[in-house]
């Protein structure tokens, strides 16, 4: 990749109470590109993208090592004023729910157009103007009369569309998705990709997406990075990582997708569980679950290969 | 076919059986006060067979029982108290003559409360278990727990007698000083408290989160997005707190000798003028009620989703 990144996570490593969570955890996105970080729940997706914008609750949470370049502007070394600046301006964010991630108490009118009026410096009539073109953008019907309603009174899908005007609302660079679709009905998961997707090529904002699903992100995005707790374990372009996964952590994760196997049967399943952030050894941490561990495995950590096929594997798939 | 009034209004209605029912409880306690109530209403006089029947019949008290129970409920239901013993006036005008200097007095002692309780309640909620929160929850704690007339007395010693900065006496608003800080201190306490802990829950929502990640300041998303969320259990205990007060501060009242219900109370005990008594209950418990379906209403204004909830 010649382009500078828009995003570059360098050597990210966040600790819990002292306890790491994260470690070394690097990787880029280009402007306009999606990205897709792909874990077990516990593996530090989450943590990754609340470290990028800086929200990751302090204490427990730490940032102990690494470097947050957005734009070419480190993270870490920014003040609150402007933190607040990038926040909902040039980095919008979406949650996993839907639900309890707008406040019930404000109309979803209100909500949209407050990022508008706090970064475009918009008075009341203009942002509300805005804010009806953009319901109607992620497809909330009707959109004027949509404004003086309140969230408790809209489908999880359509709350999860106003999340998305929310974050949009500036027009951001960069859209962090954190499990965008997972608390919603299958059906409308789909539409909301569809919107991210719609929207994202007509922004041309790039994507950090954020899931578990697998699926999801061979559709969706140009570059998967897989996640193993609290370690980046592979990352390669979607096509080739789907093709030929070389992570023996990857290799497992896939062949639990149902599409990767015949309807009726059961799915296999990856035996074991994610060790906790303590129990964390010295060598690859998905060695005590790999049915290809070498002896080293359990001692020595691989390192990280370089691009355009990362890896951090004794022993990989071919 | 089902009748959908607004929700206002099926509130407003739904405080009719509980009026109601207070009515009747009041009726039934008085019932159970010991002695002949016409000798009490001529003071303890003696007089003739005659006379007493007499008086009887006027106050209608030769009726059967639920007569007098129906009776007493129209009466109530048209403001129509009664008179008092020892004065011989209407009731109603009575505790109409004394309900400013308690209400003055209900909304001082307010006005501090919330000015304080809510000041030391966001800075002890914003940073649970820091020095602030430590020091103010201890204040607190005191604040709460001392009782009104000691509190009164050491401010009538310290700021009226000592240093002399206001007066203790009078009508003018420099009096409604120091018995309104003796009142605003004891609701400042339980106030900071509630505040403290609901604003520590609303903080960890995920709205909260949205919020910062919009790149709000922090007094957008605390006085905002936080309180707006917080401020329902305040109001509730603010409200009952001012029910209470507007049927008088029993003993701040005496203590900076003001003229309101709370000391017509004491006074009306004392010289066992049932009516006087009577209405001042009804009056109370009407005042209680009524403040009730006003929060009520303010619940909805603030949460919409209370206003749809289905009744």
């Amino acid at each position: 990749m010649t382009e500078t990144p828009l995003l570059a996570v360098e050597s990210l490593s966040v600790a819990m109470d002292g306890v790491p969570v994260l470690e070394d955890v690097s990787f880029s996105i280009a402007p306009g590109e999606t990205l897709g970080l792909v874990g077990e729940s516990g593996c530090g997706k989450s943590v990754t993208a609340l470290s990028i914008m800086r929200l990751l609750p302090d204490p427990p949470g730490r940032i102990t090592d690494g470097r947050i370049l957005f734009d070419g502007v480190d993270m870490m070394s920014l003040d609150l004023p402007a933190l607040r600046a990038i926040r909902g301006d040039r980095i919008g964010m979406i949650f996993q729910e839907p639900m309890t991630s707008l406040n019930p108490v404000f109309t979803i009118g209100d909500q949209i157009g407050e990022s508008l009026i706090v970064h475009r410096g918009l008075g009341g009539a203009a942002a509300r103007a805005e804010t009806t073109r953009l319901l109607d953008l992620v497809g909330i019907p009707a959109a004027r009369n949509q404004l003086n309603r309140y969230p408790h009174e809209l489908s999880g899908g359509q709350r999860q569309r106003v999340m998305i005007a929310i974050a949009l609302a500036c027009r951001p660079r960069l859209l962090i998705a954190d499990e965008p679709t997972t608390a919603l009905d299958v059906t409308v998961q789909a539409q909301i990709l569809d919107l991210i997707g719609r929207l994202r090529l007509e922004f041309g904002m790039a994507v950090l997406l954020i899931t578990h699903d697998l699926g999801v992100v061979a559709e969706f995005c140009d570059r998967v990075a897989v996640m193993y707790a609290g370690r980046l374990v592979e990352e390669a372009p979607s096509a080739r990582l789907f093709a030929g996964p070389r992570h023996r952590y990857t290799e497992a994760l896939l062949h639990t997708m149902p599409a990767a196997n015949p309807p009726g049967r059961k799915l296999p399943s990856i035996s074991g569980a994610v060790p906790a952030p303590a129990d964390r050894g010295a060598g690859c941490i998905f060695a005590p679950r790999c049915g290809f561990a070498l002896p080293r495995c359990a001692t020595e950590l691989p390192p990280l290969e370089a691009p355009p096929h990362r890896l951090r594997c004794w022993n990989p798939a071919a | 076919m089902t009748l959908r009034m607004p929700w206002f209004l099926r509130r407003i209605l739904g405080i009719v059986p509980t009026l109601f029912l207070t009515w009747s409880i009041v009726f039934g306690v008085l019932q159970l006060i010991p002695g002949d109530p016409v000798m009490l209403a001529l003071g303890g006089t003696p007089v003739s067979d005659e006379i007493l029947d007499n008086e009887r019949r006027r106050l209608g008290l030769d009726q059967p029982i639920y007569v007098q129970y129906l009776t007493f409920l129209k009466k109530m239901a048209v403001g129509d108290l009664g008179n008092g013993y020892s004065s011989k006036q209407p009731v109603s005008e009575m505790i109409a003559a004394r309900v400013r200097p308690s209400l003055e007095l209900a909304l001082g002692g307010l006005l501090v409360g919330i000015l304080l309780g809510v000041a030391l309640g966001i800075a002890a909620g914003l940073r649970p278990h820091g020095w602030v929160d430590t020091a103010t929850m201890s204040t607190a704690l005191v604040g709460v727990s001392l009782p009104s007339f000691w509190i009164g007395m050491l401010l009538i010693y310290v700021f009226g007698l000592q240093l002399e900065w206001v007066p203790i006496l009078g009508d003018g608003i420099d009096a409604l000083i120091l018995p309104s800080i003796t009142i605003g201190l004891f609701l400042a306490g339980g106030l900071a408290r509630l505040i403290r802990s609901a604003l520590i829950e609303t903080m960890t929502q995920d709205y909260i989160r949205t919020a910062h990640s919009k790149g709000l300041s922090t007094l957008r998303i605390v006085a905002k997005h936080a309180m707006r969320n917080a401020i329902i259990p305040p109001i509730t205990l603010l409200g009952l707190q001012f029910a209470v007060l507007i049927g008088g501060a029993v003993v701040t009242e005496r203590v900076f000798a003001r003229a309101g219900l709370g000391s017509m109370l004491i006074d009306a005990v004392l010289t066992k003028d049932i009516p006087l008594v009577q209405g001042l209950v009804v009056y109370t418990t009407t005042a209680y009620i009524v403040i009730n379906l006003l929060l009520e209403l303010l619940y909805g204004i603030v949460d919409p989703r209370i206003r749809s909830r289905r009744a």
